[in-house]
């Protein structure tokens, strides 16, 4: 019953849902989770987390969408998405790099490395490259403490890093990942 | 199920298992993973394959068993005739050696990657969380039952009542592991005491249950990976003490607030969740008595402050991780006003064993009030690093110098540092120092959820007081002024410290900033964030001092001359 009562009401406010909404399936994901917390506010945090998965970060649009949805003030929305660390506002580049500042990492020299590629990749911690090819993020902790100090790229995590080879390390895989890109077009 | 059931599963599985010669347990732990160790399983049964030597060996993917700086390991146990069991344990092993490890089961152990298990790393440690960790497969509930699992909860719901585990778990002496060390038993029994009709309550619809159980895996501490481990390892024992905890206190709801940068313990406990559904051990008349309980993964989203109880709770209702003041304290009043038992996923780990092998059995290992072992995240600079269980009374030596092997060659101890951003730094001289809650925190730090980062002679302190600070300053939540303000001007100070701009006044300000924040900030973030600071004035003031100007502002005519930070 309470699924009825909270479709979405289109932004133009004719009734109608956003073309957008329609056209994207990565909403149909979004509203799921939503429903499987009966578009109750506290499914909000689970919603934001399938939005970013769904996305890679969270808009203005998507936003407002899961605000009309669990019937939330979109202040509160906001308030949330950016009180936690883990959900983005902005979009991200093609890949992603995140140096771990743990405290295992920071002692076995992680702010060197992340210095290294700073100015290696011309971009800065929080930053995307200019040519939106690298995002480079912090992280507090991957709990990969034996490894330290610890990168990881698109997910792979790559442990014992040096501050000498890490840039290289990256532009590798940069390289790599643009070959295959290209081999796989028809 | 009930417990017949449950035996012949474990009866099954056991013989399932004893019909193989080789078991080859690889780690896929985080750290080992990252290092290919799944693919080092698939090598492993491929060569098995291979060679014809599938009906007597298996391979196992198992938890983490703690050498996590040789991974990724490979423990091979083999059955003799004459001796009973043998153990080798690999390291370093890579994907080309699976073929001369399989080669030589049964036969000579592969000389250049084994390393001994009887070095003090394993012998000194004692294991009752970690017991099964590196010993079952943690993707399946079969491997979990054949060690025993789920029987403490059959026995607690067939042989005792709420009040008995209560007095069971307050008789164990079990504290809380997050890192305050509140006696478990007694927030148990406030919680099952609780009337949830006390306060106004708000429970989403859907949810049948008006008391709940937490088990707290925001383990936000960087440099601590016990709650990981165990999540990852064993999920099914902290599900289990979960279910004993709801049964104890009434609750027949529980959730389990996990990091979000924690996928694979994440992907691990859902599949435990699902099997133990599926099995009966959780969801509606648990092994055929009127007991129900179901439990659910939430996310956490990269706040420290989370940790906090009442943030948690804050974060689980679905809005921003604000702490709010205690009392009403979440016994009473907790998720949607409801009362609420809070838990460390240690502590819940270690209720099972409690009730298998009693009270009296637990309250014999550690000191005379702290009980138990605790589980240490042992990081930095010692030649082992990686996750150890040892008995609590054991010294900071031993940890660091026995089982830590002591540090790399050329450099020398100087400081430990233990509880993360909220604990502090101990000096050599407290080497010898008993490791429980009390001796800890006499010597200004605490025990905290057990991450222990050891520090050698080239580290700076005043850099390692400021990086905490800044974590700190970070991650206050803003909600009271003298976390959200303290933190930054504590931070403030620290950098013109290491900038060599401060003066003898400025380690005078910071001194009684500290201890302003310390004293009124409104949530254990705050109160605890100068510990660092703290800590570190008082064993390396020196080192402040050196990076302090001599006097230089104070000009000829009697005039400070300000500075601005």
């Amino acid at each position: 019953m309470v699924n009825q009562l909270n479709r979405p009401p289109s932004p133009a406010g004719n009734g109608q849902p956003d073309a957008r909404l329609l056209s994207d399936k990565r909403y149909k994901l979004i509203d799921a989770t939503m429903r499987r917390y009966g578009y109750q506010g506290h499914g909000l945090i689970e919603a934001l987390h399938s939005a970013q998965e769904a996305f890679g970060y969270l808009d203005d649009f998507t936003l407002r969408h899961i605000a009309r949805t669990l019937r939330l003030p979109p202040s509160k929305v906001f308030g949330v998405a950016t009180f936690y660390n883990y959900f983005t506002l902005k979009p991200q580049g093609a890949h992603t790099c995140v140096v771990c500042l743990g405290t295992a990492c920071y002692i076995k020299g992680a702010r060197e490395v992340l210095n290294a590629i700073e100015a290696a990749h011309q971009v800065k911690a929080g930053g995307t490259t200019a040519d939106n090819q690298l995002s480079l993020l912090t992280a507090r902790c991957f709990g990969s403490c034996a490894l330290a100090p610890v990168i990881t790229f698109d997910g792979e995590t790559i442990g014992k890093v040096s501050p000498d080879q890490v840039a290289d390390l990256i532009a590798q895989r940069l390289v790599g990942a643009s070959q295959v890109l290209e081999h796989a077009k028809p | 199920m009930n417990l017949e059931e449950l035996n012949a599963i474990a009866h099954s599985e056991r013989l399932a298992q004893a019909q193989k010669r080789h078991h080859l347990h690889v780690c896929v732990g985080t750290a080992c993973q990252a290092l290919n160790s799944e693919q080092i399983a698939k090598a492993l049964q491929a060569a098995l394959k291979q060679r014809g030597l599938q009906q007597d060996a298996a391979v196992k993917c198992v938890g983490c068993p703690g050498l996590c700086s040789l991974g990724p390991l490979v423990e091979v146990i083999s059955k003799e005739d004459s001796a009973g069991p043998r153990s080798l344990l690999y390291q370093f092993v890579k994907t080309e050696d699976a073929d001369e490890i399989v080669a030589h089961l049964g036969g000579e152990p592969v000389k250049r990657l084994e390393t001994p298990l009887d070095q003090p790393f394993f012998t000194r440690q004692l294991k009752i969380v970690l017991e099964n960790c590196g010993k079952v497969d943690p993707e399946r509930i079969e491997d979990y039952i054949a060690v025993g699992g789920y029987q403490a909860l059959m026995k607690v719901l067939t042989e005792m009542t709420p009040q008995q585990v209560i007095d069971e778990i307050t008789r164990s002496g079990l504290r809380g592991r997050g890192g305050a060390g509140f006696p478990t038993g007694l927030k148990w029994g406030t919680v099952a005491k609780a009337d949830p009709n006390r306060y106004p309550t708000n429970v989403p619809e859907g949810i049948q249950s008006r008391k709940f159980v937490i088990c707290n895996g925001d383990e936000g501490d960087p440099g601590a990976f016990m709650d990981r481990s165990v999540m990852e390892g064993d999920p099914h024992r902290v599900l289990e003490g979960m279910a004993i905890a709801g049964y104890a206190v009434g609750a027949n709801y529980g959730f389990i607030y996990v990091r979000a940068e924690y996928p694979l313990a994440v992907k691990r406990l859902r599949t435990a969740i699902r099997q133990a559904q599926r099995a009966g051990l959780l969801g509606s008349n648990i092994g055929g008595t009127p007991f129900s309980f179901n439990v659910e993964i939430r996310l956490g989203a990269g706040a420290f402050v989370c940790g906090e109880e009442t943030a948690l709770i804050a974060s689980i209702e679905g809005g921003r991780g604000l702490p709010r003041p205690r009392p009403p304290f979440p016994a009473e009043f907790g998720l949607w006003g409801c009362p609420t038992l809070i838990n460390n996923v240690e502590t819940l780990a270690n209720v099972p064993p409690i009730i298998l092998k009693g009270a009296d059995w637990f309250a014999s290992i550690g000191t005379e009030k702290s009980k138990g072992t605790k589980v240490f995240a042992l990081t930095g600079q010692v030649k082992h690093t990686g996750l150890i269980e040892v008995p609590m009374g054991i010294t900071l030596r031993e940890i660091v110098f026995d089982i830590g092997g002591g540090m790399p060659e050329g450099k020398s101890f100087k400081a430990v540092q233990t509880g993360g951003p909220s604990g502090g730094c101990i000096p050599a001289e407290f080497l010898d120092m008993p490791v429980d809650y009390e001796s800890l925190a006499k010597v200004g730090s605490i025990m905290g959820s057990g991450g222990m980062i050891v520090m050698d002679d080239s580290t700076d302190m005043v850099e390692v007081a400021r990086f905490f600070m800044e974590f700190c300053m970070d991650e206050s939540c803003g909600k009271c002024i003298p976390c959200r303000a303290g933190t930054v001007q504590i931070h403030r100070l620290l950098t013109k410290i290491q900038q060599g701009r401060a003066t003898e006044r400025d380690l005078q300000t910071l001194e009684e900033l500290c201890d302003l924040v310390k004293h009124t900030s409104l949530c254990g973030l705050g109160q605890s964030a100068p510990n660092p600071v703290i800590s570190t004035l008082k064993y390396f003031r020196e080192e402040y001092l050196a990076k302090i100007k001599r006097e230089p502002s104070v000009s000829a005519n009697g005039k400070r001359v300000e500075e601005h930070g």
